[in-house]
């Protein structure tokens, strides 16, 4: 009972660490903004393209080492940051006077532009060409073996199988006499765990300790009195945006070493949840949002391991419901009257 | 909605590069139609003198790896019997249009087929969702079709003039709790269900109640959705029920996640599936983790029969690759058309129609084909075992 307690609860950190990381993002940006920013699952997605291809290029050794797990990171969440000033500067920035649901509609409609410009098959040239089918074969069926040289790097419909960056092993094993029960602890769901938590906590120095972060802080709370407290509001905002989807980013490849799956709409799921986790915890604070996710990951597995599997969605966003009736500005949320 | 607009847009991209090649008359006026692939007899023949079939699949979107290896196989079907002279002293051909994976494009591209190109038979499509997009549409204009591998059994539900050559899920199921009870002599077996995909529901249930008939027993039946990746909670539930056998009538996408945190979490079990598991992508994504897992399909490419190690030798000789099971289907599906169309009086539609639905002891490439009055081959379907990244076949079961 004991260890299949610890195993649900390995379970649910592991998957709750990640939404955390994710919900970051989404807390942040309506911090600063008000705005959900419906883009910031798909930045993920990006970030875990990119750090497939990172992985790929520096083949199966050189990923693997720690260098190479660093690469992987970091050129993903600089590739993502790059992708999420792109974004706020041209999709968010010109409507930021506009309607609050001028760009809500907007953070949609960039999020299907990516999730659905992930999908475009663009080796699709050769194969239409085929009319005997030849060629469309050989890019569609052929068993391919997971060697880089039949790996085309750009993306597609299709799910592909992360490179294994980090490789599996027990730390601990733990089972009961008779092994009904056994719980096992592996390195990469350790060193999730503390990458998450030692990403959170940077974050949570930059915003409490530093001088942009303070200039965060009073954005949050009004960004016109701090443009006239000359405080540069754009770059503040800019920033935001980029600190969030590097985070996404992190994320991306943590998740992608835990489930080992990359495809185009991966970001939408884990968004989703996310942002849940996000308004759970009460959206627009930090502590909140982790909390949420955190809670959201033990929700979802206590429902498997008391009830029924097919019910774990419905009790996940049940309980946000719940949530939000009792407490409408989330658990660590404050309920500000809206100055009208 | 929106996935339709931005394939609308990608089929309108493509249909563009294509028309550029081949010197068709309706070039520009086709953009926004369905790409048109045309297999013509070797010798080209003036078109009233030619004898046209239609074809749906899905040449690209989700399902594009189906559609493609089906259409080969309808191609080598049509061209062999153009070679044994064809029918009624004239030439066949095949009008293809692709339905990018997608239901209303499937009905769309039927209606053109059977209005515009009048078309004798319309063999399609693969997955079971579009050909029932498709089927009404046949019904209504009396022109008979064909399914090679839908295999929901509502697809011929729809009237007695759609047909299908494969066997039908409720068989899938029965076929592997007989395996699992009789061959693997399991005696606790768990499912692990797709709740989104009435395929995979349609074979839990018949796996569960065939089982328990058998005097196995289900330990426990958990789900998940399609689109989740972390199947671990559902698993740490089916590893305390210690289980010899896991069920798994998914998808291989799905699949393949799963066997890999299965083996993670230390699960010992084999697994087992439908035809979804049926795909190179399965060992892709899945690497070893799937092995040792054991399969129900239509038909295996080690299987001894002459008739299907001399299909085997053609179909390389033409395309270079080994023939799955689409284009094994396909290849029969096309044939019990072409053979139908022979032994009709007139080549009508309900004269075809008589005649397919006539058909008795067909030697299908996957297994011979005896059409019952539900329009369903009664036939056997092949259990095979995954050993190092391939498929092997181990056994027949016969209904």
């Amino acid at each position: 009972m004991l260890l299949d307690l610890s195993q649900h609860l390995i379970n649910a950190v592991a998957a709750g660490t990640i939404y955390a990381l994710v919900a970051l993002g989404y807390t942040m940006v309506y911090g600063v903004l008000k705005l959900i920013n419906f883009a910031h699952g798909d930045v993920m997605m990006v970030g875990v393209y990119v750090g497939y291809a990172v992985a790929f290029l520096l083949g199966r050794e050189a990923a693997s080492s720690l260098l190479g797990v660093l690469a992987v990171f970091l050129v993903a969440m600089l590739v993502c940051a790059v992708l999420g000033f792109l974004i706020e500067r041209f999709a968010y920035r010109p409507l930021r006077e506009k309607p609050r649901l001028t760009a809500l509609i907007t953070a949609i409609g960039i999020s299907f532009t990516i999730s659905y410009g992930f999908q475009l098959d663009l080796t699709v040239g050769q194969a239409r060409d085929a009319v005997t089918g030849v060629e469309a074969r050989q890019l569609s069926s052929t068993p391919c073996a997971t060697g880089s040289d039949c790996v085309t790097l750009l993306p597609g419909a299709a799910a592909r199988r992360f490179p294994t960056i980090i490789e599996s092993r027990e730390w601990l094993k733990v089972s009961n006499a008779d092994e009904t029960s056994e719980v096992r602890l592996l390195n990469w769901q350790v060193l999730s765990f503390l990458i998450a938590v030692g990403l959170m906590v940077a974050l949570q120095v930059l915003v409490y300790r530093t001088k942009f972060g303070k200039a965060m802080r009073a954005v949050s709370h009004d960004h016109r009195t701090a443009a006239l407290l000359g405080i540069p509001v754009d770059t503040v905002i800019a920033g935001t945006f980029m600190l969030g989807s590097a985070l996404a980013a992190g994320a991306g490849i943590l998740y992608a070493i835990k489930d080992k799956q990359v495809q185009p709409l991966m970001g939408m799921y884990v968004g989703l949840k996310a942002f849940v986790a996000a308004v759970i915890g009460g959206i627009g604070n930090l502590q909140g949002a982790v909390a949420g996710a955190l809670l959201l990951g033990l929700c979802e597995e206590a429902v498997v391991w008391f009830g029924s599997s097919s019910w774990r969605d419905a009790v996940a966003f049940g309980f946000l419901i719940v949530v939000l009736l009792f407490r409408p500005a989330g658990l660590f949320g404050r309920v500000v009257a809206e100055k009208v | 909605m929106r996935t339709t607009f931005l394939l609308a847009c990608v089929a309108v991209l493509s249909v563009g590069c294509e028309k550029k090649k081949p010197a068709e008359a309706d070039g520009k006026s086709g953009a926004v139609k369905q790409p048109v692939v045309e297999v013509k007899p070797a010798e080209a023949k003036p078109a009233d003198e030619v004898l046209l079939l239609g074809e749906v699949g899905s040449l690209t979107g989700s399902e594009a790896a189906f559609g493609i290896s089906t259409r080969d196989g309808i191609a080598m079907a049509i061209d062999e019997a153009n070679e044994a002279g064809g029918v009624k002293g004239k030439k066949l051909a095949v009008r293809v249009y692709d339905d990018q994976s997608k239901p209303e494009e499937a009905a769309s591209a039927v209606t053109r087929l059977i209005t515009q190109d009048k078309v004798l038979v319309v063999l399609g499509e693969v997955a079971s969702s579009n050909s029932l997009a498709m089927a009404p549409k046949a019904q209504e204009a009396k022109v008979p079709m064909i399914s090679p591998s839908s295999t929901n059994p509502k697809v011929t539900e729809v009237g007695d003039y759609i047909f299908r050559v494969c066997f039908i899920d409720p068989f899938q199921g029965s076929v592997m709790a007989k395996y699992a009870h009789e061959e693997l002599k399991f005696k606790d077996v768990a499912i692990l269900t797709d709740k989104k995909s009435a395929y995979s529901e349609g074979l839990t249930e018949v796996f569960q109640r065939k089982f328990a008939e058998l005097g196995g027993k289900v330990v426990a039946v958990e789900s998940y959705a399609k689109g989740d990746t972390d199947f671990r909670a559902q698993l740490t539930n089916i590893k305390k029920l210690k289980p010899q056998g896991l069920y798994v009538p998914g998808y291989y996408q799905d699949v393949a996640v799963i066997a890999e945190q299965a083996k993670e979490l230390g699960l010992k079990v084999t697994m087992m599936g439908g035809d979804g598991w049926d795909s190179a992508k399965l060992f892709e994504l899945g690497g070893s983790a799937v092995d040792g897992s054991y399969v129900s399909n239509h038909y295996s490419a080690d299987d001894p029969t002459p008739r299907v190690q001399e299909f085997i030798k053609k179909y390389q000789a033409r395309y270079k690759t080994t023939p799955d099971s689409l284009a094994a289907l396909g290849y029969d599906a096309a044939r019990v058309a072409i053979e139908a169309m022979k032994r009709a009086p007139e080549l009508t539609g309900p004269a075809i129609r008589d005649q397919i639905a006539a058909t008795k002891d067909f030697p299908g490439v996957a297994g011979t084909i005896t059409l019952d009055e539900k329009r369903n081959p009664v036939k056997p379907a092949v259990v095979l075992k995954v050993e190092a990244g391939a498929f092997k076949y181990v056994a027949t079961v016969a209904p």
